[in-house]
């Protein structure tokens, strides 16, 4: 069976990666394909990114706020691109009411701090279906 | 679990022994390892009489939104009894761009003050008399060009600039180590903070024009040894470049500041302040010949750890952070930061930073720990563990040597792997259990909620209208002419500080400036090390 493949990606001007370090590092011993992408990263890249490397996940990393500018911009670059079957998923500092608010328009999940990274590895398994 | 199969080591990974003892510091020499309080090697403190001559400086680090209503809050914390100010500035602050680029959408105000003009620093000042607070600035890459604003506002003040006391972070080699707030690649950046350096030796003889910063290693995920030693290597590096510039050691050293972390493992953290004094002062008498008393003594600012707080439980931080300021007292920092209970949420609202004052006031003024300097010095176990950290950074300080430098070995993923892998070793014993956190991963319960501080998109709004109002207000020409001449300079080997203060003079903005220095200096893309 293939790998589930997952792109791991810091967006926006915040450039404290030491969460998404540890999630691609995780994630990887637990023995999917992960590419991370770096850093300041616009939606645009991680969209071309998550297309080129074809992957199922994209995960993101935002520590900074920006998320409510950032986030609702890639799940509209993926329904244009056909992509709306990657599921997204999104760690760091996002506030309960926000939360609620992505996971509506689509986000499938955002883990806060304090997240297991086992909670993290088998949501995104069974939401793959592996 | 019986005590006896347990391993006992610090949060460093460092063993620990069943019992400490005379056996245990048999290879202690009191007068080359510790000396008196005030007295080299230092390790037990700066200064003879520690606290009881002054007390440490409680600067809150702060800022949020625009300029207005940090300055707000500045005079609040001044009026509440703070005795220092420290700006916090955004991200596209930190990174040169101004509130109105398409790459600060989202992120103007959120994680501190947006300043994008000369006019932006005179509104965060006004009516705080520069002569009379020390202040404290955030800002790396373009460090030198905030200055430029904050030496212009001292201008227009009135206040001569030797007397200006306070800090610039400038601490450009951590952001390629750790925290990433990166614009020009290494060298170029190397070369704006030896210029700040070079500066200040000339014109602010009581400004501190680098805070070389260990805390920002640490958060992303380091041991306490590597804080220590990655934070003395780049100040090593720092007095490389500013040697080659042509200053001698005495001209400048004393004016070389630290800032360390102040994280959860007590007695490690005590041993980590002497260890940082002892060795710095060896650097400095006997690799660089410094004479002067004031070159050899390593001053640092300590902030409690942003890392250890967490979302569960919120009101539990605030007994971490006084743990951790106790730490650093203990340790002799010169100035101190303790972080708010609702920082792993946003930034912190005012009855937060409130609290967190009052904690540093409560350890000054009711504990008592500040009556006799250095009183752990002595305790075997203490002694120890600063021995032990100082041979252990001493030997990363080796390392790094023999790599070429800091700048070599950034450039390889040295010390970005060493923090990655020691970070991801960190949590893993998270999740295993093996590393306890109260209210995370035991004792869980349901959480209280908090009063958060909110920054909406009005910042963002008020600041592009205020750029744009500049943009047309101001002599254009003027920022033209001002703007090649920094090109000119930057393109040179001159010291680029009189062209930057005649461009923020001119009203050029923040990403003007920036987008110049970009133009001859390129930018920084880092190779990720995972």
């Amino acid at each position: 069976m293939r790998p589930i493949r997952v792109l791991v990606a810091k967006p926006g001007l915040d450039g404290h990666d030491r969460g998404a370090k540890v999630i691609a590092r995780a994630l990887r011993d637990a023995g999917m394909e992960v590419i991370y992408t770096g850093l300041r990263q616009t939606p645009e890249m991680i969209v071309s990114a998550a297309l080129q490397e074809d992957v199922q996940v994209i995960g993101l990393s935002i520590l900074s706020g920006a998320h409510n500018a950032i986030v609702p911009r890639i799940l509209e670059l993926l329904r244009e691109k056909d992509m709306a079957d990657v599921k997204v998923v999104v760690g760091g500092i996002v506030p309960d009411e926000d939360a609620a608010a992505l996971k509506q328009q689509g986000v499938a999940a955002v883990f806060q701090p304090g997240a297991s990274l086992d909670s993290i590895v088998s949501f995104i398994r069974t939401s793959v279906g592996a | 679990m019986k005590t006896a199969e347990r391993q006992f080591s610090t949060l460093s990974g460092v063993p620990i022994q069943p019992l400490y003892g005379p056996e245990q510091v048999q290879d202690l020499d009191p007068e080359r390892d510790l000396g008196a309080p005030g007295e080299f090697p230092y390790t037990r403190g700066i200064h003879r009489d520690m606290y009881r001559g002054k007390l440490w400086t409680m600067r809150q680090f702060s800022g949020f939104a625009t300029p207005e209503e940090t300055n707000r809050r500045y005079r609040y914390l001044l009026d509440q009894g703070q005795t220092g100010l420290s700006v916090a500035f955004d991200l596209p602050t930190l990174m040169g761009y101004d509130a109105d680029h398409a790459l600060s959408e989202g992120e103007v105000g959120k994680c501190g003050v947006s300043i994008c003009s000369l006019e932006d620093m005179e509104t965060l000042f006004q009516g705080i008399p520069l002569g009379d607070v020390t202040v404290s600035m955030t800002i790396n890459s373009p460090a030198a060009v905030l200055w430029a604003m904050y030496l212009a506002v001292a201008e227009q003040q009135g206040v001569d600039w030797a007397r200006l006391s306070g800090t610039l972070q400038n601490d450009i080699l951590k952001e390629y180590i750790a925290q990433k707030e990166f614009i020009f690649p290494p060298r170029p950046s190397m070369r704006l903070v030896t210029d700040t350096i070079e500066f200040g030796a000339r014109h602010t003889p009581r400004f501190n024009p680098i805070s070389i910063s260990g805390y920002h290693i640490r958060e992303a995920g380091s041991t306490a040894v590597q804080e220590l030693a990655f934070t003395l290597r780049d100040g090593i590096e720092y007095v490389d470049w500013a040697l080659e510039r042509g200053l001698a050691i005495d001209d400048f050293a004393p004016r070389l500041s630290f800032f360390f972390n102040a994280h959860n493992d007590f007695f490690e953290e005590i041993a980590k302040y002497r260890a940082a004094r002892k060795i710095w002062a060896d650097v400095m008498r006997d690799r660089y010949g410094a004479r002067s008393e004031r070159s050899l003594k390593l001053r640092f600012h300590a902030q409690t750890a942003g890392c250890s707080l967490t979302w569960q439980q919120p009101y539990n931080n605030v007994v971490r952070t006084s743990l951790q300021a106790l730490a650093a007292v203990l340790g002799g920092a010169q100035s101190l930061h303790t972080n708010s209970l609702d920082e792993a949420y946003a930034l912190p609202g005012e009855h937060a930073v409130t609290l967190a004052l009052r904690t540093q006031q409560v350890l000054a003024y009711e504990s008592g720990v500040v009556q006799t300097p250095d009183p752990l010095g002595g305790s075997y176990f203490v002694e120890r563990l600063t021995l032990d950290t100082e041979r252990a950074a001493q030997d990363y300080i080796r390392r790094i040597d023999e790599m070429g430098g800091m700048i070599a070995a950034i450039e390889t993923g040295f010390p970005q792997r060493e923090i990655a892998t020691a970070s991801y070793q960190y949590q893993r014993e998270v999740e295993s259990g093996a590393r306890t956190i109260v209210g995370v991963n035991r004792f869980q319960s349901d959480d209280q909620p908090i009063e958060l501080l909110q920054i909406d998109e009005t910042s963002a709004r008020q600041q592009t209208a205020k750029l744009g109002n500049l943009r047309r207000r101001r002599e254009n020409s003027r920022v033209v002419r001002s703007l090649g001449a920094l090109r000119r300079a930057a393109e040179g080997k001159e010291n680029t500080m009189p062209c930057l203060l005649d461009a923020v003079r001119a009203y050029a903005t923040l990403g003007e400036i920036c987008d110049a220095l970009r133009g001859v200096f390129g930018a920084y893309q880092e190779t990720s090390h995972l």
